[in-house]
């Protein structure tokens, strides 16, 4: 510890230490929370699926949404949700929750995509619900068109979602997620369940053809190029001018303390 | 301090004059003024190859190559080389022209004395002379007939850019208290055109929608700004609503103009789980069970809200015109 009493002194010293204290408590906070036990190899048969399913929602889920999907303080009801909603929430990480913040963040899924089909089989043979998409299904590449998907976007989703689809606030910590590598079938599926603080786009207000329109115009968006390098988040004038105000004042002060300067 | 030194009296500044001048290295080193000169060379030929690389990218380069730049990331080069190319050729003329001042150009201070900008008296009333002779010459006081037309040309040609003003556009008339809405409009989706059903709208959904167009017409932006409705479908035990704003609704299906009554910006922010309409320029909140009451942010007034109705086909349509004006406040708005 010789090191530490001969650099304490140091005017670095502070800001290194609580940088250091950030990064341990941040690290083994994220080492604590949100690691789930997993076990289930689930087969193809439906009885056994919905068997497999019923066995990983008793153990990972029901003890918020309840034993017979009934819900309760914390959790919604999942009855007649169905299964395009279950595949969406456990899909994109949402569900299992890591933490009771006010909304489920997207992250790495906790389970595969044999458990998740086998959840969705489960919450589906109670109720009836919206059935899960599979990405194949989705000729969005062949059939959409993304004017008309763009159209749609800026008048059904940019309102929240952003107009580059890179996600918003919303009121109250809530917000819009971003749009960017999500996948077209959780696009897909969003639309037409409404997960959490999002509506619900009906198939005659914005019909299936649509849909795969704005799948479409999300994924040009996402594949466009940064001509100036930086993107910085992609939400318009705000960032771009801050910045260029903030450089460009700076380089304005140098010039004219430069220009002021007398000569030698 | 002594007692007697207590008072607030400052001994009065003496003019320290002006410090001696101090040469610069070029003014006394030929040598050093060469050296300048040289400096500004090379700033005005980096500011001439600044204007080649901009002529060069302008013309030349691909707009498919990109540049990795730390920081920056993956840039476009021939965006990036045009801004710079343009950058440096403006920036290097002005470095030059200010170095050239600061080392060569004569730096010697120079009083220059200001004097009273009055003319002189003599000037002065030489020049009402003058006036008033001309005008006597020119018979102004005299020739009656010539001063009253003359009254008459110069007063009404003022009145040309008046007219031209006032043309600049029609007044705006009742169109800010109006929208298209008319009893029996059908409401169709945006875009696309589509009649809605209510089966078309499960819990939860939300349309964008806007009136059905006549046959032949084209749909106008300044429409759509005023026209602009937000469909919303809850369960109908949450709303809070009195018997009148009630009969408005349609089985949990209601209708709010999207138009902002603060500032005008498209309200469609809708939060399925709290009901809540948010507007995303300055955050007025909405409660949708509780006729779009405002429970949050600078907004005044609640959103006018549309009676829904069903037609013969039993398609949504407008059960009666907005019962007030859209949008934001404006001079002549009944505010009540």
């Amino acid at each position: 510890m010789n090191f530490i009493s001969r650099y304490r002194r140091s005017k670095f010293f502070g800001p290194a230490l609580l940088a250091a204290a950030l990064f341990v408590l941040g690290t083994s906070y994220s080492v604590a929370s949100a690691t789930t036990f997993k076990a289930v190899t689930p087969s193809n048969d439906k009885t056994t699926l919905i068997a497999e399913g019923k066995e990983i929602f008793a153990r990972g889920c029901s003890s918020c949404h309840g034993l017979n999907l009934e819900g309760g303080a914390i959790a919604p009801s999942l009855i007649g949700v169905g299964a395009a909603s279950v595949d969406f929430q456990v899909g994109t990480g949402r569900m299992p929750m890591a933490d009771m913040s006010v909304q489920a963040a997207r992250k790495d899924p906790i389970y595969n995509e044999a458990e998740t089909a086998a959840l969705a089989a489960y919450v589906a043979s109670l109720a009836p619900g919206p059935a899960a998409i599979r990405n194949e299904d989705l000729a969005w590449e062949r059939s959409g068109d993304a004017a008309e998907g763009g159209q749609l976007f800026r008048s059904n989703c940019s309102m929240c979602h952003n107009f580059a689809g890179q996600g918003g606030a919303l009121s109250q910590g809530k917000y819009a997620p971003s749009l960017m590598g999500v996948e077209a079938k959780h696009i897909y599926e969003a639309l037409i369940t409404g997960p959490q603080s999002m509506p619900v786009f009906s198939d005659k207000i914005i019909t299936p053809a649509e849909k795969l329109s704005i799948i479409k115009w999300i994924k040009a968006a996402e594949s466009e190029p940064n001509l100036g390098g930086a993107s910085l988040g992609r939400t318009g004038p705000v960032t771009e001018g801050l910045l260029s105000w903030s450089l460009g004042i700076m380089a304005l002060i140098g010039v004219a303390v430069w220009i002021t300067a007398k000569a030698k | 301090m002594t007692s007697d030194n207590q008072s607030n009296e400052i001994a009065p500044l003496t003019d320290p004059g002006i410090p001696a001048h101090l040469h610069r290295k070029s003014d006394l080193d030929p040598k050093a003024a060469k050296k300048a000169e040289r400096q500004v060379g090379i700033l005005f030929i980096i500011s001439a190859l600044g204007t080649i690389l901009f002529i060069y990218s302008y013309t030349f380069m691909s707009e498919k190559i990109f540049i990795f730049l730390p920081v920056l990331g993956n840039s476009n080069a021939k965006q990036l080389f045009l801004g710079l190319g343009m950058a440096i050729s403006l920036f290097f003329i002005g470095m030059g022209a200010v170095h050239w001042a600061k080392t060569l150009m004569p730096d010697n201070e120079v009083v220059a004395q200001r004097h009273e900008l009055r003319s002189e008296e003599v000037d002065r009333e030489d020049f009402v002379k003058t006036v008033k002779e001309g005008a006597a010459a020119a018979g102004l006081g005299r020739r009656s007939i010539i001063k009253r037309t003359l009254g008459v040309a110069l007063g009404l040609s003022g009145l040309t850019p008046l007219l031209l003003l006032r043309d600049l556009g029609p007044l705006p008339k009742d169109d800010f208290s109006k929208t298209s809405w008319e009893a029996g409009t059908r409401l169709v989706t945006d875009p696309g055109d589509r009649p809605i059903k209510p089966s078309d709208l499960e819990i939860g959904a939300v349309a964008q929608v806007l009136p059905e167009l006549p046959a032949g017409k084209e749909r106008k932006l300044e429409d759509i700004g005023k026209d602009a409705v937000l469909l919303i479908r809850i369960r109908p035990a949450e709303f809070q609503l009195d018997a009148e704003r009630l009969s408005w609704t349609h089985e949990g299906i209601i209708a709010f103009s999207k138009i902002c009554s603060h500032m005008g910006c498209a309200v469609a922010l809708y939060e399925q789980t709290t009901k809540h309409l948010l507007c995303p320029c300055h955050q007025s909140t909405y409660d949708v069970t509780r006729a779009a009451k405002v429970i949050f942010g600078p907004s005044a007034r609640p959103l006018p809200q549309l009676a829904l109705a069903l037609d013969a086909e039993g398609y949504l349509v407008a059960k009666q015109p907005f019962t007030e004006p859209v949008g934001p406040s404006f001079w002549e708005r009944d505010s009540s």
